[in-house]
């Protein structure tokens, strides 16, 4: 689903990717560890579109980002730790708008599903403004998932979440990120890509890990080869080694 | 390589100085005074004319290499265009307040002032304004690629903003000489061209585009180095 | 077809909001109701003909004004990271610049709406000529049609707000110009043959300008 090949990307002369080489399989959950400034976000950001690489090649469902970015941005859902809504739309109106955007026809049963789904039918005609940090996060990831998108990016989504808040957000991922629900490949499991610091609910979460550190993939297993103790101590020994 | 490129700069530096040396002989010695002018302030500030002019082109080399490298930036995305593009800006912002200054100290004489509102000295000002803006707007931006990508539209707006601003001073009534072009009857301090003052003119004409260009090479040269030094210290931080 | 639904998505966008905050709309109004008030004071010394100033006066209103409130456009998609969500999806940049300038425009215009009848009022003036609205109908497309895009690239800088009016207002010298010589022209009763260049001008700047913005806009947005 996802093909990252010597992916670079330098601000100016200095270099925050130096070669990532990474990839998500369909239906795959890859979580991604790695300290502040190792540049997650900044990979985030590139898949995403929203930056552009110095050098490297990024294929999402098969496109090469640089070539065809509307068709790209089309399979990509994002959730980040900003909500990239509007304040003063209610939360049907905020869906209304990216649901135009991404040119959905029948956009208010699709709405309806996902306020149910997110759990927020029952607040939907108040501006978000009023929203607690958990629910504006839930509607963040309703409005990732608006266009049914068979890859989705999350950046460190549970950052500033309580622990029921964080729980909830597990919930919802799981669930609907899980099974997709219609279209296309209806039934079949999403691509996700995730970053977080929490490496406990990291590893509840993941098929793969992979920790980032450096500006290149440092370290990467399966789930069922580490434990939470052996995750740990890997990590702590590169994100140490670096200084 | 680089050895070799020196030396051809430093022979176009002697012309270029040779070439100012004998642009100031010629306009000060050489060149014949205005026929009809009667005062004698006004006869000796006419011989600024020459300056005045040449600025004026040089400040426009500058200007326009500026908006060629910044079409070229934006197509290309090679660094060495915006580098080209900010050296362009500041030599036709230098040689642009040349002609502001030059045309100041003509103008007290000729026209009993400083400075009037008259729009071609309006738009000249202008024209410094945005370019000023542009050295502002590249002053307010961190990362050198998002910098290069603004100025680099701000550029193309800049251009092609003065001939339509310039273009609103043939709408307007102006009272400055027009030299080159259909005459303006209601100018005030206009003078014949005689031959001997068209000569001296475009000598000053050609003698401050020797400059402007070879000004330009070493602002490049500098702009480049400066780059380098940047990297040199990004790397020891790191 | 898809391209103007996306347009007319943001444009929506940008007005629903605006009609529940009002935070521009009060802030232009208000502003250019000070300005106004302003130049009543120090020009009411010594101006005997008010006709002669009144123009001058609005355009400086409606554009210290404008400054105000295209600052405010991208100011608020870019606290809120909601920026974002526009480049996320797919749609053409392009889109997203004329979605957003027409936006400022209809604020504008909207501004413009309470300004003049104000202006007729305190000067005593017959602004509601269809001539004169139409100069300021074009007068405004110009001025959104580059400060959107200039907008776009202050929030990005350290300067962020203080930045627009400097970038702004030398560019826009020649809307100026001409937007006052026709108010003034149309409010003198000259006819319009005699000032047609000025409108000619007019057309071209709003045309050449919102052309470049639309080539350019890309720079501005991506990273």
């Amino acid at each position: 689903m996802l093909e990252i090949r010597s992916l670079v990307k330098s601000f100016g002369r200095k270099a925050v990717l130096r070669g990532v080489d990474l990839t998500v399989a369909p239906g795959e959950t890859v979580v991604m560890f790695g300290p502040n400034g190792a540049g997650k976000t900044t990979l985030m950001r590139i898949i995403s579109t929203l930056s552009k690489p110095t050098a490297g090649k990024v294929r999402v469902g098969g496109i090469e980002i640089s070539y065809a970015p509307d068709a790209v941005r089309q399979q990509l859902g994002f959730v980040t730790h900003a909500p990239l809504l509007y304040d003063s739309l209610t939360a049907e109106e905020n869906l209304r708008f990216f649901g135009r955007l991404y040119r959905l026809n029948d956009l208010d049963a699709r709405i309806d599903a996902l306020l149910r789904q997110v759990g927020l039918a029952a607040r939907r005609h108040d501006p978000v403004r009023t929203y607690s940090r958990g629910m504006v996060q839930r509607l963040s990831i309703a409005r990732a998932l608006l266009h049914d998108p068979p890859m989705l990016l999350l950046d460190e989504p549970d950052t500033g979440l309580d622990q029921h808040a964080a729980a909830m957000l597990h919930r919802v991922v799981a669930e609907v990120a899980g099974v997709r629900q219609n279209g296309e490949g209806e039934g079949k499991r999403a691509s996700v890509l995730l970053t977080t610091h929490n490496l406990e609910r990291g590893l509840a979460w993941a098929d793969r890990l992979v920790i980032l550190a450096g500006g290149r993939v440092a370290f990467e297993a399966r789930r069922g080869d580490l434990t939470e103790e052996s995750l740990r101590e890997t990590y702590d020994r590169i994100v140490g080694e670096r200084g | 390589m680089a050895r070799r490129s020196g030396r051809w700069l430093m022979a176009l530096d002697v012309v270029a100085g040779l070439a100012i040396l004998g642009a100031v002989y010629m306009a000060l010695v050489y060149a014949p005074d205005a026929a009809n002018l009667t005062s004698e302030n006004e006869i000796k500030a006419q011989h600024i004319f020459y300056f005045h002019m040449g600025c004026n082109v040089a400040s426009a080399i500058g200007l326009f290499t500026s908006f060629v490298a910044s079409i070229l930036f934006l197509v290309t995305r090679r660094r060495i265009w915006d580098s080209i593009a900010v050296s362009g800006v500041e030599m036709g912002l230098a040689f642009g307040i040349g002609v502001l200054a030059s045309g100041s100290v003509w103008a007290r004489p000729t026209w009993n002032t400083w400075w009037t509102w008259d729009p071609r000295l309006t738009s000249a000002a202008v024209t410094v304004l945005v370019y000023v803006a542009y050295l502002m707007l590249r002053g307010a931006v961190e990362d050198p690629g998002r910098r290069a990508r603004f100025a680099g539209v701000y550029g193309v707006f800049a251009f092609v903003s003065v001939p339509i601003t310039f273009l609103s001073i043939r709408l307007w009534r102006t009272i400055h000489p027009v030299v080159f072009g259909a005459a303006n009857p209601d100018s005030q301090g206009s003078f014949g061209m005689g031959p001997n003052i068209r000569l001296v003119l475009m000598y000053s004409m050609f003698a401050f585009t020797i400059l402007a260009i070879t000004l330009l090479i070493h602002r490049v040269r500098l702009e480049l180095r400066r780059e380098e030094v940047e990297h040199l210290k990004e790397q020891l931080a790191a | 077809m898809n391209y103007l639904r996306q347009v007319a998505a943001i444009v929506w966008k940008d007005v629903v909001a605006e009609l529940r905050t009002k935070d521009i709309f009060s802030a232009m109004f208000v502003f250019a109701l000070l300005s106004v008030l302003i130049f009543q004071f120090a020009f009411d010394l010594r101006v005997e003909n008010v006709k002669q100033v009144a123009p001058g006066v609005l355009w400086v209103a409606i554009s210290f004004a404008g400054v105000l409130g295209l600052n405010r456009s991208f100011a608020l998609e870019k606290d809120k990271g909601s920026m974002e969500g526009l480049l996320l999806a797919p749609v053409d940049r392009s889109a997203i610049y004329f979605g957003k300038m027409l936006g400022n425009v209809l604020f504008m215009l909207a501004m413009e709406a309470l300004v003049i009848p104000v202006f007729i009022i305190l000067f005593n003036l017959p602004l509601y000529l269809p001539g004169v609205l139409l100069v300021v109908l074009l007068g405004t497309l110009g001025f959104a049609g580059v400060g959107t895009l200039f907008s776009a690239m202050a929030v990005n800088t350290r300067a962020r707000e203080v930045l627009l009016p400097i970038l702004l207002f030398p560019i826009l010298v020649p809307v100026l110009i001409s937007a006052v010589k026709l108010t003034g022209g149309f409010l003198d009763n000259i006819p319009l043959s005699e000032n047609i260049n000025w409108l000619q001008l007019l057309v071209v700047f709003d045309v050449v300008f919102i052309a470049i913005a639309f080539m350019t806009f890309d720079y501005v947005v991506e990273e």
